[in-house]
């Protein structure tokens, strides 16, 4: 090697060495290898060589030059490691630190029970029907086999307008209006607020309830038995006890209250069981023939099942909600406890 | 009702625990409510006799009593009381005794004198709230037997909630009949001993009502002693129903009431006017009834009346006039049949709930009559003496209760309940219940008893069976029911969807009540028609809303006192208007925002909500709809003049409200901060449009901006609309990207800048296509809005 190549060698070492950064390891790459780089231009020198002198010197500037080239390489890939890593440090974050933007909402426990609820019946063809909340007494008691002063308005702590309109005390004259339009077979969901006036730790004066029906040729209490069972056990998500007894509704006979297996207490006993193990849930029966005469419908040739249940009280349950007031009073605190 | 266990069992005691009894009758649709003991826990109690009586030395208001406690030496007890006397029989609790509380009896010194017990008063052994001396005990109580044996104590008081149709099992003796049924067994009713006629006198009853009465027994006893003391069976049996001894002769038309069901009236006999009539009042006539209460009667009202007066509301309550009394000396006592249907609602028109008007209002077993006046003779008899005149009867057939047979048929058992059942088996359940069956080809021809009022039609005999073969025995069916596909209907958007965005943009979802405080209500929608209630449950939900504000704006307050800064609520339901007289149920979707636009967060900064937030709130529900909606500056009465838009469907119709909370009201309802509004209305805003598809342009799209300058008066919309509507096939979107005043502007102008999105179908739009394009838009603007280009 040459004197001169030689020093051109030590002088790139010597300047790869004190790079920095990629910028100035550019620098120095075109200052040796650019098209009028050092080794470059002793590369171009060669010309003047005789051809014999010409292979041999070229090896050893070759020779040169890889060797620097490799030093640049390596050096190059050290500069963008510390680059990447200076980055990556620069860049690094408490992860743990909260999300930023708007945040999420959440549907009211009322809203979620009734969306369960009408999910679980639709899965079999129920559809869902709304009435409306100032309703008349034909609807709200007559056609439901509830004539005036019967014993059984007692126990609806009824909303007047007038002499002839209510707030709905009940679901059930969805049932009417419905089947005053179309014909069977009819599964029906029926959803909503209704009105009592009575208010106290266990009794608020608006409450939802559902009302289900269903009519069709050959319903019988096989079948209302079947689909409760089966609607309770959905909706605890649970194979509970399930009992029917014997009651009574203007508008369905047989009719029956159904009773769980306290939730609460697996049936043991406690506090919001009464220490029965047993708590009601709902209220159902077969379709009474006298309603089915006020829709004329022939209750010889159809027959079909009704059933009735509060929104709240099952919500209660599932959640453990204790204090029924607290759907109405709007608490951010309460509210954003249900997702 | 609620009745002594002991008592039922007098009449059917099946060997089962009280709380299987419970159980049978809860399940058999009778509810009980609640078990209670008869009384209180305490022991050691005996019946006692005083001896003798000595004054105490020391203390003015005691007495040194010595007692028979029916052990070889009498007690000493000293004793404060004001009846005690010699030879009456008492409560002895001896040393050793437990009273209710926890209270026990040992011997002390009262003011020097030693005492072994205590006499009792029914307070102090848990029979009574209240009590005034010692309880006197009858004079054939057998000394040194245990009190709780003596008034049977050891018993439960059973209370049954009971359904309308079961007024048959308002009576201990009905309550039997259905113990008796599910036991299998037969049970006694009670044996009454018909009292032989002693004198002749009666009181004539004319009834003018015979739909309303069809039946009248009534009988004069005279000579009655209405001092004599109610037995104490019968005060304690009265007192676990929860009804106090008033005298022997009202107790005993209350014993026969609670024990056969047949409500009864007793009149003083020497003060009625000549002879009796059952009749409807006529307007103005007036009674005082028992409880002092005068009240006016009018024609619908059903009344015993003599010849001068009305005496009593027939069924429901005996006047004052005419009451018995300790004076009383011949009752006239009354035992009718009253229609349901004539007692229909009549108590309760006078504000009235009786023991009696319950029943009749129910129903009556229309042929206990004769037997219940012969159980109240003989009681009165037994207790207070006197002598029997004959019974003066007044039935009209034709008006009684017809209870004609009802067909069942077989096969409506198998089609109600899916089960087949044996005839044996029918025959047997319909027996059991005491009814007469006739067999017949395709069923039995059924006739209930008198005392089943309730059963008319075949469903109700289904019920029977259902109930007497166990709800929980019949059998259960999977769910086999025809089923169709159900559509899917795309053009309509599902309210759930609208409730999920808002939820996901932050919105809690509020549940109110549908019926507002007034105040709130004419504060936010003066000219609305608010339905009112007839009987609110206070003045704070007092009439219907007819916007879903005033609930939202209730409840934002309730969480702004508990320290809440930041509330979005959203509700949906119907709102109630008055138009032309119709009432319109709404359904409605509205929200309500205060405070700060994000919860509190680093590393940003925090600013107040504003009008533009919520409104892109409404314009993503837009987008679920696929249409877009124009927002008009309106005006609104609850909403800032200034920041209130009117929001219009494509096709023109009115959608809702979007606005700030008019200051005066911010301030007049307590808020401290601005409060964001909407109301949406549901049926217009839940029209879906069913996409339609638009191939895509190969092309670039291009985009200039143009900043313009235009009067203050002129909206962002009014330029959008003016660049949209120029029909310019290539445009494709205008977007506002700044709005600017001051430096440069001037005064009552502003400057608006927006990018013009252009885009061809079939080529790429060339520089002076683009240039034609902005300027015959500029032009526009120029002519129609006054807008200049800013330099």
């Amino acid at each position: 090697m040459s004197a001169i190549l030689e020093e051109i060698l030590a002088q790139a070492l010597q300047e790869l060495a004190a790079v920095n950064d990629l910028i100035e390891l550019d620098k120095v790459r075109v200052h040796y290898l650019g098209k009028k780089g050092l080794f470059t231009l002793q590369m171009k020198e060669l010309g003047n060589l005789d051809p014999e002198q010409r292979r041999s010197v070229g090896q050893i500037i070759n020779q040169a030059k890889d060797h620097f080239q490799q030093m640049l390489e390596t050096s190059k890939e050290n500069l963008e490691k510390n680059a990447l890593a200076a980055r990556l440090a620069a860049e690094s974050i408490d992860v743990s630190l909260p999300g930023r933007g708007q945040s999420a909402g959440r549907l009211h426990p009322v809203t979620t029970t009734l969306r369960r609820i009408s999910k679980i019946f639709s899965s079999v063809g129920f559809t869902v029907i709304e009435g409306p909340e100032i309703e008349d007494d034909y609807h709200n008691f007559e056609a439901l086999n509830i004539p005036a002063h019967h014993p059984a308005r007692a126990m609806h702590d009824t909303f007047y307008f007038d002499a002839h309109t209510v707030l709905r005390t009940h679901t059930s004259p969805v049932q009417i209006r419905t089947m005053e339009t179309e014909k069977p077979p009819l599964k029906v969901i029926a959803p909503g607020r209704v009105y009592r006036c009575d208010s106290d730790i266990t009794h608020t004066p608006m409450f939802h309830q559902v009302e289900g029906f269903l009519v069709d040729t050959d319903v019988s209490f096989a079948d209302l038995k079947g689909v409760v069972y089966e609607f309770l056990r959905a909706f605890f998500e649970k194979d509970i006890q399930v009992r029917f007894r014997p009651s009574y509704f203007p508008f369905t006979e047989p009719s029956a209250e159904v009773d769980i297996e306290c939730v609460i207490c697996n049936g043991e006993g406690c506090r919001v069981c009464s220490h029965t193990g047993w708590l009601e849930v709902m209220g159902c029966g077969m379709i009474h023939p006298e309603v089915f005469k006020a829709v004329n419908i022939d209750s010889e040739q159809y027959s079909g099942f009704a059933f009735g249940m509060g929104v709240e009280r099952l919500a209660m349950l599932r959640y453990g909600i204790n204090d029924l007031r607290l759907f109405f009073e709007n608490d951010l605190k309460f509210l954003e406890q249900f997702n | 009702m609620q009745i002594s266990e002991a008592w039922l069992r007098s009449f059917v005691n099946p060997a089962i625990s009280t709380e299987t009894l419970v159980e049978q009758l809860t399940m058999a649709g009778l509810e009980v409510g609640s078990v209670e003991p008869a009384a209180a826990k305490f022991s050691g109690v005996v019946v006692g006799e005083v001896i003798s009586l000595q004054q105490h030395p020391d203390a003015d208001r005691l007495r040194i009593c010595q007692v028979n406690v029916g052990a070889e030496q009498p007690l000493q007890i000293v004793c404060g009381a004001s009846n005690v006397r010699i030879g009456l029989k008492i409560p002895a609790a001896l040393c050793g005794a437990v009273l209710p509380g926890d209270f026990k009896i040992k011997k002390s010194k009262l003011r020097g004198e030693e005492s072994f017990g205590m006499l009792c008063s029914e307070k102090e052994l848990g029979l009574a709230v209240d009590a005034h001396g010692l309880m006197e005990l009858s004079a054939d109580a057998p000394v040194g037997l245990d009190i709780r044996e003596y008034l049977s104590l050891d018993d439960s008081i059973i209370e049954v909630d009971l359904t309308p149709n079961r007024a048959d099992c308002l009576s201990v003796e009905g309550l039997a009949r259905e113990v008796a049924l599910l036991n299998k067994m037969d049970w006694t009713p009670v044996q009454i001993d018909n009292k032989s006629i002693t004198q002749q006198q009666v009181v004539n009853v004319t009834v003018d009502a015979v739909e309303a009465c069809p039946r009248y027994f009534g009988r004069l006893i005279t000579g009655v002693d209405a001092k004599a003391v109610t037995p104490l069976w019968m005060q304690e049996r009265l007192r676990r129903s929860g009804l106090r001894t008033l005298g022997p002769l009202v107790d005993v038309t209350n014993y026969v009431l609670l024990e056969l069901g047949q409500p009864l009236h007793v009149f003083d006999a020497q003060k009625l006017s000549g002879d009796i009539s059952v009749r409807w009042a006529t307007a103005d006539e007036t009674v005082t009834l028992l409880n002092n209460e005068t009240i006016k009667l009018t024609s619908d009202a059903l009344v015993i009346a003599d010849q001068k007066r009305v005496l009593a509301l027939a069924g429901i309550m005996g006047g004052n006039d005419t009451a018995v009394n300790e004076q009383t000396q011949s009752v006239f006592l009354e035992c009718a049949f009253f229609t349901p249907r004539a007692m229909a609602g009549k108590a309760r028109n006078f504000g009235l709930h009786t023991d009696s008007s319950h029943r009749f209002e129910r129903g009556v077993d229309a042929t206990i009559q004769a037997r219940a006046i012969e159980r109240a003779t003989q009681l009165i008899i037994d207790i207070a003496g006197g002598q029997v005149g004959p019974i003066t009867e007044v039935t009209t057939q034709a008006t009684l209760p017809q209870r004609p047979p009802i067909l069942l048929r077989r096969v409506s058992i198998q089609k109600t309940l899916a089960i087949t059942l044996a005839d044996d088996a029918v025959l047997d359940i319909f027996t059991r219940l005491g009814m007469a069956v006739s067999a017949q080809t395709d069923g039995w021809q059924i006739t209930p008893p008198g005392f089943r009022f309730d059963i008319a039609i075949e469903a109700d005999l289904i019920e029977e069976i259902a109930r007497i073969f166990g709800y929980n025995n019949l059998p259960s069916s999977r769910l086999l029911m025809r089923s169709e596909l159900s559509s899917a209907t795309e053009a309509l958007l599902p309210i759930d969807r609208v409730k999920d965005l808002l939820v996901d943009r932050g919105y809690q979802e509020a549940v109110t009540y549908s019926f507002v405080d007034e105040d709130i209500q004419k504060a936010v929608a003066p000219e609305d028609e608010a339905i009112r209630l007839q009987n609110p449950i206070s003045s704070e939900l007092a009439v219907m809303r007819t916007t879903l504000w005033c609930g939202l704006l209730k409840a934002a307050l309730y969480n702004t006192h508990r320290q809440h800064t930041r509330v979005r609520l959203f509700e949906t339901g119907l709102r109630f208007i008055k138009k032309e007289g119709e009432v319109q149920q709404q359904k409605m979707l509205a929200g309500l925002v205060l405070g700060d636009v994000y919860c509190e967060q680093w590393g940003e900064k925090t600013r107040k909500v504003d009008f533009f937030d919520i409104k892109a709130d409404l314009q993503a529900i837009f987008t679920l709809k696929g249409c877009e909606a124009h927002f008009l500056s309106g005006s609104q009465v609850a909403l800032h003049p200034g920041q209130t838009a009117e929001i219009l469907s494509s096709e023109g119709k009115k959608i809702g409200w979007i606005g700030m909370l008019h200051p005066l009201l911010e301030k007049q309802l307590g808020f401290d901060t601005q409060v964001y509004l909407f109301e949406l209305d549901q049926d217009l805003l839940l029209n879906k449009r069913i996409p339609v598809f638009k191939s895509l342009s190969k092309y670039p799209s291009v985009k200039r901006d143009l900043a313009l300058i235009v009067n203050e008066n002129i909206t962002a919309n009014e330029i959008i609309n003016c660049i949209k509507n120029s029909e310019e096939p290539t445009l494709q979107d205008v977007i506002i990207f700044d709005i600017y005043r001051g430096k440069g502007i001037e005064n009552g102008s502003k400057s608006i800048a927006l990018t013009l999105v252009m885009q061809d179908d079939a080529q790429t739009l060339t520089e002076s296509e683009i240039d034609a394009i902005v300027n015959r838009l500029l032009n526009k603007l120029t002519n129609e809005k006054n807008a200049k280009l800013r330099d």
